[in-house]
């Protein structure tokens, strides 16, 4: 059991560390993608294994339970499919003179130890060690984000630096007065942190310190999930970073960040009851679709447009979450794992667009169907994913996302979620057909696609479709750890 | 009962003094003596787990403020120091979005805030450190306000170290500090994450030839 839950942290560790020993190189990009296939594995071996309780290990600082796996299959999956992408996308940068070979070494320790440090946050037993892991994304990432060195890149990594810690700060001290609260719920000082722990003595947590705590937590791990307020980073470090990059921090980071606020809320739940941080949820939810829904009408880039649609979705996500109920977070969590994939498709294709024109202007790109088979279906099927439109997953995660809303009494929550939705669509369409369709511009340059690329891309396409299909055991996975996290009905 | 009375004046004066250097540093525009400011802030916040560890008897808490003592008084300053630019327009504070009369004013309101916002922690457990928690998020509250009002990079560095340090400063207060391992987890963290704020000072300064964050306006929609 320890090794299983050690593997997804250690093995992209070790990755790191002998990219930092050979440099960007075949090999250690290789052994990269392995790290991240090792996740997906160990994922699946604790699948069979966790059920419907949870595993402990190393004491009790690590534990594996079906929110874990979930969460774990989406960095496998995605990391495994951004760092394959990576080989192709670096030797690209390179050629292009975009980055060095200092660059691409850093690139190579610097994106194992990001992966690594996410899997510490959703295996981690104690809130105090998730903290830590989710701010070490940050700093991991700091320098991805501003990879080409641009003035433009440079900006946005402090943006992102910036903003991200004093977010996630607060989320420091959310914790710390959960902390106090559980000391004082008869917890003792070296497991008062744990999420057994703090769960066993829900009942005893003072309302009032918990409720600061809660809103602390919220807004914190709210800024690294693309919420409001802390919301102002994300487009601009979703658009400068290397396109496999943004794939990682948009498709997982994400919905890393969110299932901490997951974690926190079933505590919280358990605590002072279901209504105080649904409203928060519901406010913020709202608000950064309403945000997210606005930008993307008058988006003229595509890659901040696809960082826009990315918090459309977490705005999405967090209304579901208000809801709470076992349907709206099963949902939820299919709705992450589709978002991971559909976004890894188009972000490589931004990428590779990024490359061919020397611009994200939506403008500047036309006829891409045309123009690059794959790049143009791999566009396509992620957009089709993003636009919620069958068969593809998000059909379905949308759908129920819906029916919890309508059955807990949120209509009018339902109402405007879905009217901003419907905006967001309009907007990605017009956007989505501008680029991909119609005859390409004479002068328009050809498209190259690295072997890497192209293989990341065609296995993206390929489980797009058969999540879609059929998510087959994934369901009774997302239901158990609905159930776990406290979910009712 | 001399002991305690001794024990709750010295914690009363390191919040104080705490307290104190956040001002200062609102009021001040020179940004070596803002990063000298920051490292007494440093000692000041070293001084809590000190006093509380040795009333309690806790080696521990003793050992993590020796810690505290190095890594925020001596290292994080040091490192921000570093990142000060050499000529005269870069070692002085912009032009401040709010006037100096204004900005302690908005200090002195926070404060005011902090006391309110902090009371169903006192009211949970009335001990003299805890008492002592609202100068803690006074400085956190002050922190954020000074983030959003200043221009100048380091500026931005010295809010987000004050902000955690007005946090380190709360778990001191009201829990005799997070378990060790988290601890050093989040000391680890932040120790990067100003070394990274201090990398890309030093990045701007060659890229864009000053520090002044209003340079920052490229990325818009």
């Amino acid at each position: 059991m320890n090794t299983l839950l050690l593997l997804p942290i250690l093995a992209p560790l070790a990755a790191a560390a002998l990219a930092a020993a050979l440099g960007w190189r075949r090999l250690s990009a290789f052994v990269t993608v392995l790290a991240s296939l090792s996740v997906l594995v160990s994922a699946a071996a604790l699948g069979s294994r966790v059920g419907t309780g949870a595993r402990f290990a190393v004491g009790h600082l690590l534990r594996a339970d079906a929110l874990t796996v979930t969460m774990l299959i989406i960095i496998g999956t995605v990391g495994t499919l951004a760092t394959w992408a990576s080989v192709g996308y670096i030797n690209t940068e390179v050629a292009h003179r975009n980055t060095d070979q200092k660059g691409a070494n850093l690139y190579g320790v610097l994106v194992p130890i990001f992966l690594s440090a996410m899997s510490l946050a959703v295996l981690t037993n104690n809130i105090g060690m998730m903290w830590v892991a989710i701010e070490a994304t940050t700093v991991a990432t700091a320098f991805l984000v501003g990879h080409r060195r641009t003035r433009a890149a440079l900006e946005a990594t402090w943006k992102y630096v910036v903003i991200c810690s004093v977010g996630i700060a607060l989320a420091f001290l959310g914790t710390v007065l959960l902390y106090f609260a559980s000391l004082h719920a008869g917890a003792s000082s070296g497991d008062a942190l744990n999420i057994d722990v703090l769960l066993a003595h829900a009942g005893e947590l003072d309302p009032a310190v918990t409720h600061l705590a809660a809103g602390l937590l919220l807004l914190g791990y709210g800024a690294k999930a693309g919420l409001v307020p802390f919301h102002t980073w994300l487009a601009d470090a979703h658009s400068q970073s290397p396109a496999p990059v943004s794939a990682l921090m948009s498709g997982v980071l994400l919905s890393v960040a969110f299932s901490a606020l997951l974690r926190v809320k079933s505590v919280v739940d358990l605590a002072v009851g279901t209504g105080f941080l649904r409203a928060g949820l519901l406010i913020i939810g709202l608000l950064t679709l309403l945000i997210a829904a606005s930008m993307l009408v008058v988006q003229t880039d595509f890659k901040r447009m696809l960082a826009y649609s990315s918090m459309e979705n977490m705005g999405l996500v967090a209304v579901a979450a208000a809801a709470g109920t076992k349907l709206a977070i099963a949902a939820l969590l299919l709705h992450v794992l589709a978002h991971g994939i559909s976004k890894t498709l188009v972000f490589l294709t931004a990428g590779q667009l990024q490359a061919a024109h020397g611009s994200t202007a939506i403008a500047d790109v036309t006829g891409v169907l045309a123009r690059s088979r794959l790049i143009g279906i791999a566009f396509a099927v992620g957009l089709a994913v993003l636009l919620g439109l069958p068969p593809f997953a998000m059909f379905a995660s949308e759908l129920s996302i819906s029916r919890a809303l309508a059955n807990a009494h949120l209509g009018w929550a339902l109402g405007v979620a879905l009217l901003l939705v419907v905006v967001a669509f309009a907007a990605l369409v017009r956007n989505g057909s501008r680029m991909l369709l119609g005859p390409p511009a004479p002068s328009s340059p050809a498209i190259a696609v690295p072997r890497s690329v192209a293989g990341a891309l065609v296995t993206g396409v390929i489980l797009s479709v058969t999540l879609g299909l059929s998510a087959g055991p994934l369901t009774q996975l997302f239901r158990t750890a609905a159930t776990m996290l406290g979910a009712t009905q | 009962m001399t002991q305690v009375t001794t024990y709750t004046g010295v914690l009363d004066l390191a919040a104080g003094a705490f307290l104190l250097t956040a001002v200062l540093i609102v009021w001040r525009r020179e940004l070596r003596a803002i990063v000298r400011l920051l490292a007494w802030q440093g000692v000041a916040l070293a001084a809590i787990p000190l006093s509380v560890g040795l009333n309690q008897g806790d080696a521990a808490l003793i050992a993590v403020a020796v810690v505290v003592l190095l890594l925020r008084a001596v290292v994080l300053p040091l490192l921000l120091a570093r990142a000060v630019g050499t000529e005269d327009h870069e070692r002085r504070e912009s032009t401040p979005l709010v006037n100096t009369t204004t900005s302690l004013l908005i200090t002195a309101a926070l404060t005011v805030l902090a006391y309110a916002v902090t009371r169903p922690i006192i009211a949970l457990d009335p001990s003299p450190a805890t008492r002592a928690v609202p100068a803690a998020f006074a400085v956190i509250l002050i922190a954020v306000f000074v983030m959003v009002s200043r221009r100048r990079a380091l500026s931005q560095a010295v809010g987000f170290m004050m902000l955690d340090n007005g946090i380190a400063a709360t778990a001191f207060l009201i829990t005799a500090g997070v378990p060790l391992i988290v601890e050093l987890g989040a000391s680890l963290d932040v120790l990067f994450a100003v070394l990274v704020l201090g990398l890309l000072t030093g990045h701007m300064r060659r890229t864009f030839g000053g520090t002044d964050l209003d340079q920052l306006r490229e990325l818009r929609d």
